[in-house]
């Protein structure tokens, strides 16, 4: 069987820093796994600016971004399969994938990099009634048909769901001569980002309607009209609040999910609130010698932080391939456990005797929160407690734990991330 | 003397830090909550000349990857021109092949701004 040190299952933003992180970290026979014809991702649809201010410290777009990874993937000579789609990851790190040149083939890893990004949900996850006319979309396919394929989706729109990307598809139909009637959102907050209401819904006279949903879709053939009503706060339609808006095109932006077939395939242990891996702070999974990063993880909203996560993963998954792994290698470590409003860490464990000196743990809350302090406890012992404006749950929080915390902290059974009232 | 307050999102990061402009007789004295030097800039612009990159695409001929070119404003241009920088490109195509950086539009509706492409085809 063909062998490779480090295997990379897509080659989006995470697959390719992964890749390029562990390439510089010693492991030079890398391989990145794609199953669309050039690499990127998503980012190649994302023509609009705000991406690298962390990583290149200038504003890019989407395809711009993914270039400065590609040619740098290129200059190093790291090779890459396109078209190629993986059908299988064993829990002994043989991945089987199938292209037209070489039909289907198999390669033994060293350690496996997971890097498949997620999907949208579907409107079947939805329950809207009404016929199943053309002219429902997700946000991110009208996104794929106006910028990659030329083709607008329809001319009068309605949004259902606040994500970022159906906020800059609000934008982006509307400079394309499209008249966006209104963004509804179930939920009495935006799932996007502040500065993608601002630029693009503020600065086009876009209304957002908070807790409003679509109750019914009207046309067979194409859609006529979509009905939308005010919420209660079980999130329940308001009986006399329906309002009928006229239009042919009704895209969602209803949530993003990772894609993990292949993960729950290999019998790795998935988080239900996450729904990607269950990782530790080497971002291994369950299953050894398996790392996971980017939105197959957990969904990000940045992706500079994608790239910052991958390129932690692609480092450890050299350092595996290498046999090079520490002490303590097979524990997972100290669990966190995420409690009082926040949702999830990323990672959901910790081992200190063989963490960096500093460990990123990622978090998103499950509400809108003001003035609160996050707080981080080892045991009963509070060691961190950072004060926060504003918390919502469309925006990743971040707390940085260093070394220094454990130090002389024998034992700690549990690492708690909170939130306090001020 | 008249003093006025204006509460913005900074929009140039995805961070989103929520900036208080303080202006006395139309003049900003001050932007609060910004935690880097753009968001002082943006505060800045964004109550008196406010501006927004555009980024849209143009179709791109004699390229067997891509049927369309994404591209953008150099730089920010007035936001009052945006749909004017739309027109400006409603009959521009790109001809491959094209490096990301190209312009594709000098100038464009004077602002001294040149559409460059953000993609190679």
């Amino acid at each position: 069987m063909e062998q490779h040190d480090v295997v990379v299952v897509g080659g989006g933003p995470a697959g390719l820093a992964a890749a390029i992180s562990a390439y510089e970290a010693g492991s030079t026979d890398v391989v990145v796994l794609e199953r669309d014809v050039q690499l990127g991702g998503i980012l190649n649809q994302c023509i609009h600016n705000g991406f690298g201010l962390h990583t290149f410290k200038e504003e890019l777009t989407g395809p711009e971004y993914a270039a400065r990874y590609e040619d740098r993937l290129k200059e190093l000579g790291i090779c890459c399969l396109m078209d190629t789609m993986v059908l299988d990851v064993s829990p002994e790190r043989v991945v089987t994938a199938v292209n037209t040149d070489r039909g289907v083939f198999s390669i033994q890893a060293k350690s496996v990099v997971l890097a498949m990004g997620c999907r949208e949900r579907p409107r079947g996850a939805l329950n809207i009634p009404g016929f199943r006319p053309a002219g429902v979309f997700t946000a991110g396919t009208a996104q794929r048909l106006v910028n990659i394929e030329g083709q607008m989706p329809g001319k009068e729109v309605v949004i259902l769901g606040s994500g970022d990307i159906g906020l800059i598809m609000a934008r982006r139909m509307t400079l394309e001569g499209a008249h966006v009637a209104c963004v509804a959102e179930l939920m009495p907050y935006s799932g996007g980002l502040k500065r993608n209401i601002v630029q693009c819904l503020d600065d086009y006279g876009i209304p957002l309607l908070l807790s409003h949903t679509v109750t019914r879709v009207e046309g067979k053939r194409r859609v006529e009209a979509v009905w939308i009503a005010q919420v209660d706060e079980k999130l329940r339609p308001i009986a006399g609040t329906e309002k009928r808006y006229p239009c042919d095109t009704l895209l969602l932006s209803v949530g993003l999910l990772p894609e993990n077939e292949l993960s729950r395939a290999a019998g790795i242990e998935l988080s239900p609130i996450t729904r990607g891996p269950v990782v530790d702070e080497r971002l291994q999974t369950s299953v050894e010698g398996v790392f996971a990063c980017g939105n197959v993880l957990h969904v990000h909203d940045l992706v500079d932080y994608v790239s910052q996560e991958a390129a932690m993963a692609g480092r450890m998954s050299a350092q595996y391939a290498q046999g090079d792994s520490g002490e303590g290698s097979a524990a997972r470590g100290i669990p966190l456990v995420a409690q009082g409003g926040v949702r999830y860490t990323v990672p959901a464990f910790i081992a200190p005797e063989r963490m960096d000196q500093k460990t990123t743990v990622r978090f998103r809350v499950d509400n809108v929160y003001k003035n609160k302090f996050v707080c981080v406890y080892l045991d009963d012992q509070r060691i961190m407690r950072k004060k926060r404006q504003v918390l919502a749950p469309g925006e990743m929080e971040e707390v940085v734990l260093k070394q220094e915390h454990f130090a002389e902290r024998d034992g700690v059974e549990r690492i708690v991330v909170t939130l306090e009232e001020g | 003397m008249a003093r006025e307050t204006c509460e913005l999102t900074c929009i140039n990061c995805p961070l989103g830090c929520p900036l208080v402009v303080t202006l006395e007789d139309g003049k900003v004295v001050s932007v609060t909550g910004n935690t880097c030097k753009r968001g002082e800039v943006y505060g800045r612009k964004e109550v008196t000349n406010p501006t927004r990159i555009v980024t849209t695409t143009v179709p791109v001929d004699g390229s067997d990857r891509e049927r369309m070119l994404s591209v953008k404003t150099a730089s920010d241009v007035p936001k009052e021109s945006i749909f004017a920088v739309m027109e400006a490109l409603a009959n521009v195509r790109a001809q491959a092949p094209v490096q990301i950086g190209d312009v594709v539009l000098a100038n464009v509706c004077d602002t001294g701004v040149d559409v460059v492409a953000t993609k190679s085809a």
